[in-house]
């Protein structure tokens, strides 16, 4: 379904929609309190921009430095081009332990690869540690939001999921209680996992050391008690140096939900005495990202998910409506590089009113780019019905006569026009909405009269 | 008017030619009154932002060129819209053959509250308005041609709309609980993510009603008239109104 479609059965339930868009607008509302204690926050986006940029610029010096470094620290560096492959590395090392029990903190990426389903379908059991990604992995669902994953549930839901699942007691609302029971289950799985599996906040080059930030210190648990640590990160999830990394970290968390810092941001550099530390690198599509100049910079993404709490589309409509592993503002410029046909309606789920672009702590241009994405699906689709009718427009707005009979007669034709055909059901605009009051005459027509 | 004055390009965005003359009136009337000079050309039409947000920016050749041949010949083109503003200056379509021309009306293009404060240095308009009134911001303004400081930075706060209206006697402007999230109208978004711009519309004029507004008041009718649309047929009793006539009326 395209996402006008998705946006309008998801409105359908007015209370909910309401309660989504207001908790979202809760943590938007946060982020803004904890900004404005930083009076350098513009200049730290700027900073963290360039810092990007850069990195960027020079990828593959970078990631050759990481992976020298990094080798030498003791990780075992994979490179994986795409999905496929990356399931397939950590499938090996999973046969090679005969492990099948693992657990996962939140990444996104594994989310990209669909590495739950992989691992499924070979007996491997998955066990997502995030209380909200266990969460949605009761309900079989993916995530809606890329830092809250289960923030379209309301306690509620999660009461009841938990009674199912978990035999908490039926109607028992409390979140301390609720996590409580999450926690005890969750630690059982912590103790049986021989392989834990992490995503990558940051790498950083200079150092062959990676950041994992969490707020639940579940990546922790989980990598501690494993023999072997496998961490996966998209490739454009580089910082040259180290002393870059306090740039990143204070953004990224008042970005994400306005606290100051994330609770753990745990650097890895190298496996403990007897233990085995992965990192698996991932193109999936980002080279490709990075030849496309004008949306080159949609690779600085630190996924903070602030583009998402800020977009009233996106609070409206939830994180499901776009049908893409990353949802919201951000998502709908990387997903079209995917796959243009199947999102071709995400650039087109915005009003262009740039929140977004001012509140992203790398500053990516990213209603710019749902711009010039409009422009590609319209050059990829051809000739349209919509294209004629946009050719139509510009053959009348370049022809002064043509317009001002057109005018005319939109103005006399929407006089004359019985309510009922205005205002039709089939007529977008006057389904929910009046059409202004129509003048004696056009300003034209007054200006002639008035400024002869 | 002096002869110094400089010589105005009054731009009038189509659907403000067809649909409200009253502020296209007001516009001129009160740039008169600021002692402008100016003309406006009669055989300007759109400046193409509805086909280029549309994805169709290479189809506007045609209309972006005939708006430079309009406008070329004057020393400011001034607009009561930040939406096609911004999109002459950033969005239009490069037009080789006449690409000094373009980069002198993209140069040359103001806001009209931009125009009245940061190029006529008129710091605030004097006169009376006893209402209670809301400002929207249309994002176009806001957040493209930065005509106030946005929720989004952390920046000194500054309104250039109201800054020039602050002095007028009983005016009261009341403080939104959410001060500048977009109405929903996104030009042909309105038609084509219906539901959600209708729940955005109606979500913006309960902000303000909530505050027991009288008027909202803006700067850009594109909103003005989707946020209108819905406050008529939910029977709201709002008015909505473009800043140029509320400072048009107070300094007459």
């Amino acid at each position: 379904m395209s996402h006008p479609e998705n946006a309008t059965v998801f409105l359908k339930d007015k209370a909910r929609a309401k309660w989504h868009d207001e908790t979202l607008w809760i943590v938007r509302e946060k982020r803004d309190a904890t900004i404005h204690q930083i009076p350098e926050w513009e200049k730290l986006r700027e900073l963290a921009s360039q810092i990007k940029d850069h990195t960027l610029s020079k990828l593959d010096f970078y990631l050759e430095e990481l992976e020298r470094n990094a080798t030498a620290n003791g990780i075992k560096v994979h490179w994986a081009e795409n999905a496929e492959e990356h399931n397939q590395i950590i499938g090996r090392i999973l046969r090679e332990k005969n492990c099948k029990t693992i657990v996962k903190s939140k990444s996104i990426l594994t989310e990209e690869c669909h590495l739950n389903p992989y691992l499924a379908e070979r007996g491997v059991e998955v066990v997502d540690t995030d209380l909200g990604e266990r969460i949605i992995q009761f309900l079989k669902q993916p995530p809606s939001h890329i830092v809250m994953p289960a923030i379209h549930l309301k306690k509620s839901d999660i009461s009841d999921i938990f009674h199912e699942k978990l035999n908490t007691e039926k109607g028992n609302v409390d979140p301390v209680y609720l996590t409580h029971a999450a926690r005890l289950h969750l630690r059982e799985k912590f103790l049986q996992a021989k392989v834990a599996i992490t995503g990558v906040n940051f790498a950083v080059a200079e150092t062959g050391e990676f950041v994992v930030c969490t707020n639940e210190g579940n990546a922790d648990m989980g990598v501690h008690l494993a023999d072997t640590h496998i961490a996966c990160m998209g490739i454009e999830k580089l910082i040259p140096r180290r002393k870059d990394l306090g740039v990143f970290l204070r953004l990224l968390a008042r970005s994400a939900t306005g606290q100051s810092i994330t609770n753990y941001n745990s650097h890895f550099r190298s496996p403990s005495p007897g233990k085995e530390l992965h990192l698996i690198l991932v193109n999936n599509g980002r080279t490709k990202q990075l030849g496309r100049e004008k949306f080159r910079n949609s690779l600085k993404c630190i996924r903070c998910g602030a583009c998402m709490n800020t977009c009233p589309i996106y609070r409206r409509s939830g994180g499901f409506s776009y049908g893409s592993t990353v949802p919201g503002p951000i998502g709908s410029i990387l997903s079209p590089g995917i796959d243009l046909k199947k999102y071709s309606t995400l650039p087109f789920a915005s009003t262009l009113c740039g929140s977004c672009s001012d509140v992203c702590p790398v500053k990516i241009n990213i209603h710019e780019q749902l711009y010039e994405w409009r422009q590609e699906i319209t050059k990829a689709n051809g000739s349209s019905l919509k294209g004629l009718s946009m050719k139509m427009a510009n053959g009348i707005f370049k022809s002064p006569l043509a317009y001002r009979i057109s005018g005319q007669l939109m103005r006399a034709s929407l006089k004359n026009l019985p309510d009922s055909i205005i205002y039709n059901p089939l007529n977008a605009w006057g389904k929910g909405r009046n059409l202004p009051d129509l003048p004696e005459e056009s300003f034209k027509a007054w200006y002639k009269k008035n400024r002869p | 008017m002096n002869n110094h004055s400089p010589h105005i390009g009054l731009f009038i965005p189509c659907y403000i030619d067809q649909f409200y003359p009253n502020v296209a009136i007001a516009t001129l009337e009160l740039l008169e009154k600021l002692g402008c000079k100016v003309t406006y050309p009669l055989g300007q039409t759109c400046c193409g932002q509805p086909m280029a947000n549309s994805g169709f920016e290479a189809d506007t050749l045609g209309t972006t060129s005939k708006f430079i041949r309009d406008f070329a010949g004057f020393d400011y083109i001034v607009a009561p819209s930040g939406s096609c503003v911004l999109h002459v200056k950033e969005h239009s379509p490069k037009v080789d053959k006449l690409h000094k021309n373009q980069a002198y009306v993209q140069s040359r293009i103001y806001e009209l509250s931009e125009f009245i404060t940061d190029v006529l240095k008129v710091d605030s308009i004097q006169g009376s308005f006893p209402h209670k009134i809301g400002f929207h911001a249309s994002c176009h303004g806001l957040r493209g041609l930065r005509l106030a400081s946005d929720s989004e930075r952390n920046e000194p706060a500054f309104n250039k709309t109201l800054q020039l209206m602050r002095e007028l006697q009983g005016m009261e402007v009341v403080e939104l609980t959410r001060k500048d999230e977009c109405c929903g109208f996104g030009g042909t978004f309105a038609v084509s993510e219906e539901a959600i711009s209708v729940q955005m519309g109606k979500d913006r004029i309960a902000d303000h009603l909530d505050k027991g507004v009288e008027i909202i008041v803006g700067g850009d009718m594109s909103c003005l008239m989707h946020m209108q649309g819905i406050a008529t047929r939910d029977k709201n009793k709002v008015q909505l109104m473009h800043f140029a006539e509320i400072l048009n009326q107070a300094i007459s």
